[in-house]
């Protein structure tokens, strides 16, 4: 049996599954002071006629990592940044903790300026003036050559409880968001370490060598005791915990599009082939652009509870939530209510909500009945539109060769799925507008912790291979090392996929989960003068986002 | 440094699947370095810095300015679509106000393409920026349109192209042709007789740091738009006047080429040549992009950056004062001179020897414009190339007068056929372009 609990802001959800079937689902409110009360009440439901000895794994999508950085209860952290040319400082102060160092190294990760050790000692002492026991050391180009930040580590090794380094958060070249991921990273280190300490005490009490995985904003599990190294992955995890749920619960191998319904926005998520798309670089939080590996999702303000003013002759929705609908006791008019005059759904007061909408119908000149059918038209339509933004978005991307440009492929939404609390009465209307046929998945009041309890280990690896300088680098795992006279783009995508199979089974993938894709694959001539000096070649591989094997092709778990 | 934000489009692509040969400095390699220096600076995160993708350049925006010879799809590849689309993706952002100013950051590159096009010279199929600017015309009404040329190479291509014509004033400045390809580009090519003072030559001495380019930035060009007052400004952004670059003599910086962009302030900036790709582009096309968005571009240096090593003679900034008086003075003259130099001829005609180094090809050409005080006068084409083609061209500018559009009409109706291979028409302001085999 498989464990998925989804600790969200509102409620705490949790899915027992066995051979793939729901056993048992349960729902209670979290409690925002206490974490772990909240998973020992959702465990109690689960378990209450259950013997959890029969657990092969458990996987939890937690807000503790989001929540720290929304509420600003991170540590204080230093950051020495090597910055090199290019943007002046001011633009990559992320705090007032950011010191700036001499040596860099170029696109090719030649090393061009050295490290001034005692630039280097003389900010350490400041930071430990200053109480600082969190430390980011980022350097411009370091996923090219992680030598100087390693040397900056080993200047500073002794004085810190935590240390992150650039090169280890991400292969994706990007230095602002490297920085910005290496400053969250240390700044919820300690939270977080403090929060899988009493995980592991807690659950282990459950049995004995139960195997842990915390999900990750990609949509994919990490084994709880690797997290540690990389809190930042465990942020955003709630809206990943829903996609793969959908995934899970609906028979997605095509092209398609995910709703999520909520009282004050709407989560759209577009699947391809059935593979969720992922954020080309990295999720924003808070302000922060970063390298965090996301599920590439686009949060509207338009939900079931949204506001519904009239305003200069026209309908107004959202962005705003007053409170529930006015039909649970709500202050204003809101779509829920419009649906419930419109006779698309039967919940709560329909005289309350026949009361919120007349002022507006009043004021539009219309029969009540009719201002709320054109209230919910006008929240289908916006929906409906953003997703049709986010589809040509997706569709428009960059891309940088003939044949991409000519032959890319163009996503082609064949199916529509409507999770949440609206969804019964506005997916076939949204299917219309879309044009693909509405689909609304059972067990979707726990999609998030089916999700969870499904998601497989993720991870990707960056090779780059420089022949004239004769070295390789796989960043992500710290390896620089070096090649043989003789390599080839072959001899790299092979590498790095060995290497990738390893590091996977190390996240705490099982061997037959580890379902690897090339994402990027490019061989160039290095010609100086007229002859080839060498090859640069670039490897991306990664395991997509999916779900553990067992379940058939077109298979769902309902 | 606080400076005005601007929103600047990008149009970035590297045609990272394409090369002339595979040693070729045009190559899949050359903006390689490029990518990873404005991915890494995280420029597509700015929110005033917007990446588009480029659209497809068709063959009727080509034959809009081109004459190819036989057609246009014998002439260029799908990457010539699509850096011509690039830029015209650019054009439309900026002339639909969806950004302030634009980028085109591609490959293959134009400005050595001429207005009858046998084949390839100097690394040009087809003339990038023309195709754009006569795409913007007839899509966004006429327009008075200035080209700022900076590559290093004389855009002889742009400037037979823009020979005749009185609202697209074209500047170039260069490494002096008696020194580097293609061997033209002197002060004295200053405009066919309808239009005088609207081509300018700057040829520069070698080793012209950014000193002299910014003298004759401040000196010449700037008062020289300020008179010609386009409704817009293209800079043809070669980047080969760096100081590093291999198949150049110049000693241009990447500080230099971005304060240059800041001053000219171009409405589109369209990549042309450029060949120092790892020590000199990656650090030139982010501080032209800093310097187009209005960012901070002053830590924006190359590795080996040494002002004192590179800096221009005294020697040098003398010749360059002289030689931007003279220019001026020239320029100021052109009303005297086109007296002079038209008299009362009806008809002038222009022999050429132009040669296609990158395809082998020789061609002779004579061109005969009508001179016209109410337009740039209609022009004929005479072509023979050495692959055999024997063409001959009407073109009908834009803004035609009545007069020159149905002379030409009338010319192209009367020519005999058994003459030439191909007879082509081509007239802009009725988007026509006819051949006859």
């Amino acid at each position: 049996m498989i464990l998925g609990i989804d600790v969200g802001g509102t409620h705490t959800d949790a899915a027992l599954i066995e051979n793939f079937k729901i056993k048992k689902k349960a729902k209670v409110l979290t409690n925002e002071i206490s974490l772990m009360d909240s998973l020992l009440n959702v465990m109690g439901e689960i378990f209450r006629d259950e013997d959890s000895l029969d657990l092969k794994r458990i996987v939890l999508s937690t807000t503790i990592s989001t929540n720290a950085i929304v509420q600003g209860k991170t540590e204080r952290v230093g950051l020495i940044l090597a910055s090199g040319p290019g943007l002046p400082p001011s633009a990559l102060k992320i705090n007032n903790d950011t010191h700036f160092i001499s040596g860099y190294v170029n696109h090719r990760g030649i090393e061009i300026a050295g490290i001034d050790h005692d630039e280097v000692s003389q900010i350490c002492e400041h930071f430990k003036k200053e109480g600082i026991e969190h430390a980011g050391i980022v350097g411009k180009f370091s996923t090219r050559n992680l030598k100087q930040e390693i040397e900056v580590r080993d200047i500073i090794n002794n004085n810190f409880k935590h240390i992150s380094l650039g090169h280890r958060m991400s292969g994706h070249l990007n230095f602002p968001r490297r920085v910005s991921t290496t400053y969250l990273n240390a700044a919820i280190s300690d939270l977080y370490t403090n929060f899988v300490k009493e995980i592991s005490k807690f659950l282990g009490k459950s049995g004995p060598k139960l195997p842990i995985y915390i999900l990750k904003a990609d949509g994919g599990t990490l084994e709880i005791d690797k997290s540690v190294e990389y809190p930042a992955q465990t942020i955003l995890s709630g809206p990943a915990a829903s996609i793969m749920g959908i995934l899970s619960l609906t028979d997605c191998r095509k092209d398609a599009i995910a709703l999520d319904i909520g009282g004050t926005t709407t989560d759209i998520a577009i699947f391809a082939d059935g593979i969720p798309l992922l954020e080309p670089l990295g999720v924003t939080i808070e302000g922060h652009k970063t390298l965090i590996r996301g599920l590439r999702t686009k949060s509207i303000g338009i939900g079931g509870d949204s506001r519904v003013k009239y305003e200069s002759n026209s309908i107004v929705i959202g962005p705003e939530r007053d409170g529930p609908a006015a039909a649970f006791g709500g202050p204003s008019p809101t779509p829920t209510d419009a649906m419930i005059v419109a006779g698309l759904t039967n919940i709560g007061d329909k005289e309350k909500a026949t009361a919120a909408i007349s002022p507006i119908a009043r004021r539009s000149g219309r029969p009540v009945h009719e201002a709320a059918k054109m209230i919910f038209d006008l929240t289908c339509q916006k929906i409906a539109t953003s997703v049709k933004e986010m589809i040509e978005e997706i569709n428009n991307r960059p891309v940088y060769t003939i044949h991409e440009l000519l032959e890319g492929k163009k996503l082609i939404p064949q199916v529509l799925n409507v999770v949440g609390g609206p969804a019964e009465p506005m997916a076939e209307h949204l299917g219309k507008l879309l044009e693909c046929p509405a689909h609304i998945p059972e067990h979707a009041e726990v999609a998030n912790a089916i999700g969870a309890a499904l998601a497989r280990t993720t991870t990707e690896l960056t090779l780059l291979a420089d022949t004239e300088r004769k070295t390789m680098t796989i960043v992500e795992e710290g390896l620089q090392i070096p090649i043989p006279n003789v390599f080839s783009r072959e001899d790299a995508l092979k590498t790095c996929k060995e290497k990738l199979f390893e590091r996977s089974l190390k996240m705490g993938a099982k061997k037959e989960d580890i379902d690897m894709e090339t994402i990027e694959d490019q061989e160039f001539n290095m010609v100086r003068g007229f002859y080839t000096t060498g090859k640069n070649i670039r490897i991306k591989v990664q395991v997509k986002p999916g779900l553990i094997t067992g379940l058939g092709k077109g298979q769902t778990i309902c | 440094m606080l400076k005005k934000k601007k929103k600047t489009g990008l149009i970035f692509f590297p045609a990272f699947d394409w090369a002339i040969s595979p040693t070729h400095p045009e190559r899949e390699e050359r903006l390689l370095y490029t990518q990873d220096q404005v991915f890494e600076e995280g420029l597509l995160d700015f929110e005033n810095i917007i990446e588009f993708k480029p659209g497809l350049a068709t063959t009727s925006d080509i034959n809009r300015i081109h004459i190819c010879v036989p057609d246009a799809n014998s002439v260029i590849t799908e990457s010539h679509l699509i850096s011509a689309g690039g830029a015209i993706t650019a054009a439309d952002k900026v002339l639909q106000k969806e950004v302030d100013n634009a980028f085109a950051l591609v490959r293959p590159p134009g400005h050595h393409a001429m207005r009858v096009v046998h084949g390839a010279r100097g690394f040009c199929n087809i003339n990038i920026e023309a195709i754009m600017i006569e795409y913007i015309r007839k899509n966004y009404g006429p327009k008075r349109v200035a080209i700022v040329d900076t590559d290093c190479h004389h855009g002889d291509g742009s400037q037979d192209i823009y020979w005749h014509d009185p609202n697209t004033l074209y500047i170039s400045i260069h490494q002096d042709g008696r020194t580097l390809y293609p061997g033209s580009g002197f002060p004295e090519e200053f405009g066919g007789p309808n239009a005088l003072g609207t081509t300018i030559n700057i040829p520069l001495p070698p080793q012209t740091s950014d000193e002299g380019f910014l003298y004759v930035l401040d000196n010449l060009i700037l008062p020289i738009l300020d008179t010609f007052k386009p409704d817009l400004i293209i800079n043809s952004a070669g980047q080969d006047n760096h100081y590093t670059d291999p198949i150049t003599n110049m000693c241009f910086t990447a500080q230099g080429y971005a304060l240059l962009n800041e001053k000219l302030s171009p409405d589109i900036a369209v990549l042309e040549g450029g060949y120092s790709i790892e020590s000199a582009l990656p650090y030139i096309n982010v501080g032209i992009i800093l310097a187009m968005a209005g960012i901070d571009y002053s830590h924006v240096r190359e590795p080996d950056y040494d002002p004192e090593s590179i800096k221009q003679s005294d020697d040098i900034s003398r010749y360059i004062e002289k030689l931007a008086t003279g220019i001026y003075d020239l320029w100021k003259s052109r009303e005297s001179i086109k007296e002079k130099l038209v008299g009362n001829a009806e008809y002038m005609k222009h022999e050429k020897n132009i040669n296609y180094d990158t395809d082998g090809i020789r061609e002779e050409q004579e061109e005969t414009v009508r001179i016209c005080n109410d337009c740039g006068g209609f022009v004929t084409i005479n072509s023979t190339a050495s692959t055999g083609n024997r063409i001959f061209a009407v073109i009908i500018p834009g803004q035609s007068c009545p007069a020159c559009r149905s002379e030409g009409e009338e010319i192209f109706a009367s020519t005999d056929k058994s003459d030439f291979n191909y007879i082509y028409f081509q007239d802009r302001d009725r988007d026509i372009f006819q051949v006859v085999k």
